[in-house]
């Protein structure tokens, strides 16, 4: 008889060849997962090249899912239960599970020709030590698939396509899931193919009944509901939010949306998800080239759309120069960096927050630049969403930060009734103001008017060479210059009196430590922090969404505490803001290996504090 | 491919005069640039045209030809190097009802720019694009350009220029160009025409114009421009017109194969002259090839005019039916559909 062992979180991560159908295996159980009311966050490690050998460690694709009965806040630091589709797959990730961790392995990818390409000597299940340390189970998933499906008239290739859902199957029985809401989503899929939704279903159930009869672990696991907010939810992946934002946005604002770019890993699904919205008047414009995808933008602004362009940091530093124009054109505009491993092409599928300085300052000139980070997928949204905000009623171009980990990382999001969306309002002219119109006349917040072709009497003309105080006309006088340079600068930091006041994430203020953190370390920091909070320790987590101005009570917040500590994903560039601008003595906590924080490193850092 | 009402069937015929395009702008070129009668000639077109004035945006790259935007009283925009094009090609998007130009030059479309100049071709939206060719770098003082000829002694090559030439007619055709044109400063009326021609075109209208530079490049059209040259070594392509030239007209173009030969009409008659199809796309690439050099013996004459002329979609007009038909499919886009999706899940 197996028994059943309640646990408050688990963490799967499924591996195997690009071909294995991983991804697919890894949503399928997420949505099952979310619907069943589990908080959770997820994580996806696809290889860099597209169709990498089979077999090879190159090519292994990866899913990693953690779920819990309580709050989730990251996609898991080690997993409990590693599914290893071949041999490739278990070499690459056996270091990310846990002692006595669970092996699910599929028998006939450890054959002669997968255990020479993930380059094993000897066969590791066959190896004592694996045995010891870690739970196997072994399926011979390809033979049980093809068994099922023996008299589905199915060709052997077709069949074999089926074997992810006999995992599936078998991770469903494990942990307790029901089947149908996969059953449902397969006779979708295959709706012209129903002999494949067939085949698929059947296979899928063969995994779980698999579990059930052999008994092939002592215990099969339960994870009861999170008790979340009340509410409606769905899931959502952080390119995904980003891509609703700016409708939600623009839709708010009764703007045509114009999106310019180019594709761009990991930034190209921005793209993909607004090209399915036209209908809400969105345009979409697969540019040239970066520049053209940022210059683009900038005639759509200056027509009376809210310009937005998305990329990562290669692209973004071809879109520089354009940037420093939208500064002074003082159009709307949002810019998206998808931040990834650099320099240079770096590590495309990997994340990394190295370019916050290039946000800050990688442009010509004195070209300041409102800056906001997103702090996880589901935080996207909102980030995006404030920052068309400022972009439109400030006049501005606007520099969003994600990265890598967001933007392919999903979580559940409470999300929002569109009634409870905060009113954004445009700075269009008023049609009888034209005797008196000035092109860069600004109210009390130093925004300017946006007057479009079109506007009888607006006529006016602007450009990249600086701008006369107010007429906008060409001017190289000297003093009108350090003007304008001041106005510019101004103008953004007058944004500090509008935007949220920060206030420490979890803790207290006044305490002994303070961890500091920006973007996507959001999720470790804060499971970091709880966790030593319930442990009794006095640290406190402050998330800083906006960077560029920063929220003005910031230094004081934290100079409450008797230490800063600074987590990133680069060699510490936010930490040299912060000593720079608050001669805090800070302390930085860097690490640029291409993937996330564990929770657990940033435990163990601060814990040296109170050691 | 869809129906479109042109830009004067919309507007009314507002009554406009050349000195309503004049900007309260002062004029910085250097005098006797070219760039003036440019400027003075599309000043008096544009009344023309039918559009009224708010409706008609001007922008510009980089270089001394891109301030032009400055000196027109309309909507205009002096942006950066090279990327007017793509500028242009997003408004154009945004708003299709807009009458759209495009001042580059030389430098700025063929050389920073030439990404965009292609792509902005290829994808055919209705815009008109003026690029003043002076063949040599004003705005930077004086380097060679990407349409300086081989050999050209400047501040950048004073050893001579050991960069081949682009034939720029000919790039704008190979890039799927639907309206390709040439004209010159020095002859204003037949500038004139061509530039309210580009207007006309429903497509991306590409006009070259030759454009003298006397501080940095004086003279580099002058065969094409001087009295005693011009008529021998211009020939004007009119559609359904033979091509002939020189000061009597005594000279034709014929092709022999596909090779452009010059005859005499006084001695073989106009029998078997090349008739200028504007519409013929294999015979506009020959057109594009008679880019000798007039030095030259037995060179051909430069042709001026329209050299092709093509009905083509415009990029605009398909992005805004694409538009329409998911409202059309869809409905006009729900906000709360939007933020729900499709797979939700309640916890109570
Ligand atoms: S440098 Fe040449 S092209 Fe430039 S304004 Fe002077 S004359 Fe005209």
């Amino acid at each position: 008889m197996t028994t059943k062992e309640q646990l408050d979180q688990v963490t799967i991560l499924l591996a195997g060849d690009s071909g294995d159908g991983i991804q697919l295996t890894g949503s399928q159980f997420t949505q099952t997962t979310a619907l069943f009311g589990n908080d959770l966050s997820t994580f996806p490690d696809f290889p860099a090249e597209i169709r990498a050998p089979m077999g090879t460690i190159a090519g292994v694709s990866g899913f990693q899912i953690h779920f819990g009965s309580s709050e989730i806040y990251t996609p898991g630091d080690l997993s409990d239960v590693l599914v290893a589709f071949n041999a490739a797959a278990l070499k690459k990730n056996l270091d990310r599970l846990k002692d006595r961790g669970i092996i699910i392995c599929n028998t006939s990818g450890f054959d002669k020709r997968n255990l020479r390409l993930a380059q094993y000597e000897e066969n590791p299940l066959l190896d004592d030590k694996l045995r010891e340390n870690y739970q196997l189970i072994e399926i011979d998933v390809t033979k049980m698939t093809r068994d099922a499906l023996s008299e589905s008239g199915l060709g052997p290739k077709d069949r074999d396509r089926c074997k992810n859902m006999f995992v599936l199957g078998f991770i469903y029985w494990l942990f307790g899931r029901p089947m149908q809401g996969t059953v449902d989503f397969l006779d979708n899929k295959f709706k012209r193919k129903p002999e494949i939704a067939e085949a698929n279903i059947k296979v899928l159930k063969a995994g779980y009944y698999y579990g059930d009869t052999v008994e092939a672990i002592p215990s099969t696991f339960e994870v009861s509901p999170a008790k979340m907010q009340r509410g409606t939810y769905r899931n959502i992946m952080g390119n995904q939010a980003m891509a609703i934002g700016l409708v939600a946005a623009c839709k708010k604002a009764g703007l045509p949306l114009f999106f310019g770019g180019y594709p761009i890993t990991p930034a190209s699904d921005i793209l993909h998800e607004l090209a399915k919205h036209k209908n809400f008047n969105v345009k979409t414009f697969q540019a040239e080239d970066e520049i053209a995808g940022i210059c683009t933008t900038i005639g759509a602004a200056f027509g009376g759309s809210l310009g937005v362009t998305a990329s990562s940091g290669p692209g973004i530093a071809l879109k520089g120069e354009a940037m420093g124009l939208a500064i002074m054109l003082e159009l709307p505009l949002v810019i998206i960096n998808v931040q990834r491993g650099g320099p240079s092409t770096g590590l495309p599928t990997k994340t990394e927050q190295s370019d916050l300085f290039q946000a800050m300052y990688g442009r010509n000139g004195e070209a300041p630049m409102p800056i906001l980070a997103a702090a996880s997928p589901k935080d996207c949204f909102a980030t995006v969403y404030e920052a068309c905000k400022l972009a439109i009623e400030h006049m501005t171009p606007v520099m969003v930060l994600s990265d890598g980990y967001i933007a392919n990382g999903a979580e559940p999001w409470r999300f929002p009734e569109a009634s409870s969306l905060e009113e954004i309002s445009t700075k269009f002219v008023d049609e009888k103001d034209a005797e008196d119109f000035k092109p860069y006349g600004r109210d009390e917040n130093l925004v300017r008017q946006w007057a479009t072709p079109g506007m009888k009497g607006f006529e006016h003309r602007i450009g990249g060479l600086e701008k006369e105080l107010e007429s906008g006309n060409v001017s190289y006088d000297a003093k009108n210059h350090q003007t304008m340079i001041n106005i510019r600068s101004e103008k953004v930091n007058k944004m500090a009196n509008i935007i949220a006041k920060i206030s420490p994430d979890s803790g207290e203020l006044n305490g002994k430590l303070a961890v500091l953190g920006w973007g996507s370390t959001y999720g470790a920091i804060k499971t970091a922090v709880k966790g030593l909070i319930l442990e009794g320790l006095d640290v406190a987590h402050i998330h800083l969404r906006h960077i560029h101005p920063m929220p003005k009570n910031l230094e004081e917040v934290l100079k409450s505490y008797d230490h800063v500590l600074i987590p990133e994903l680069n060699d510490g560039q936010l930490i040299k803001m912060i000593r720079e601008k608050f001669l805090i003595d800070a302390k930085g906590l860097s690490k640029v290996e291409g993937n996330p924080f564990a929770a657990g490193e940033i435990t163990e850092a601060i814990k040296s504090y109170y050691s | 491919m869809m129906e479109v009402k042109s830009q004067e069937e919309k507007a009314k015929k507002p009554e406009l005069k050349a000195r309503d395009f004049v900007s309260d702008q002062d004029i910085k070129w250097c005098p006797g640039c070219g760039d003036y009668a440019i400027l003075k000639q599309m000043q008096s077109a544009l009344p023309e045209i039918g559009v009224k004035k708010e409706d008609i945006v001007f922008v510009s790259g980089i270089g001394c030809s891109s301030r032009f935007p400055y000196y027109m009283n309309t909507f205009g925009m002096h942006s950066i190097h090279g990327r007017a094009t793509a500028v242009a090609a997003g408004l154009k998007a945004a708003r299709p009802e807009l009458s759209t130009w495009i001042i580059t030059g030389d430098g700025d479309a063929l050389s920073i720019g030439g990404n965009h100049l292609i792509h902005i071709l290829r994808r055919n939206p209705d815009v008109n694009i003026m690029l003043f060719n002076n063949q040599i770098y004003g705005l930077t003082k004086g380097q060679y350009s990407p349409t300086s000829e081989l050999g050209k002694v400047t501040k950048s090559t004073p050893s001579g220029s050991i960069d081949h030439p682009f034939n720029p007619l000919s790039v704008c055709l190979g890039a799927g160009g639907t309206f390709i044109a040439r004209a010159m400063d020095r002859d204003p009326k037949a500038l004139k025409e061509l530039i309210i021609e580009t207007h006309k075109h429903k497509g991306s209208s590409l006009l070259e114009i030759y454009q003298n530079c006397p501080i940095f490049n004086d003279g580099a059209f002058s065969a094409f421009t001087d009295k005693e040259t011009k008529k021998k070594e211009t020939v004007y392509l009119k559609h359904g017109q033979p091509l002939i030239f020189g000061d009597k007209l005594q000279y034709g173009v014929k092709l022999d194969g596909v090779h452009p030969i010059v005859v005499n009409i006084e001695e073989e008659g106009q029998d078997g002259l090349w008739i200028h199809d504007e519409t013929d796309k294999i015979k506009a690439y020959i057109l594009t090839q008679l880019f000798d050099d007039p030095e030259a013996g037995g060179h051909l004459p430069r042709p001026f005019g329209i050299f092709y002329k093509e009905e083509r979609f415009c990029y605009e007009d398909a992005m805004q039916a694409q538009v329409d038909h998911a409202r059309e499919q869809k409905g006009d886009g729900d906000l709360e559909a939007l933020l729900s999706g499709n797979n939700t899940w309640i916890v109570d």
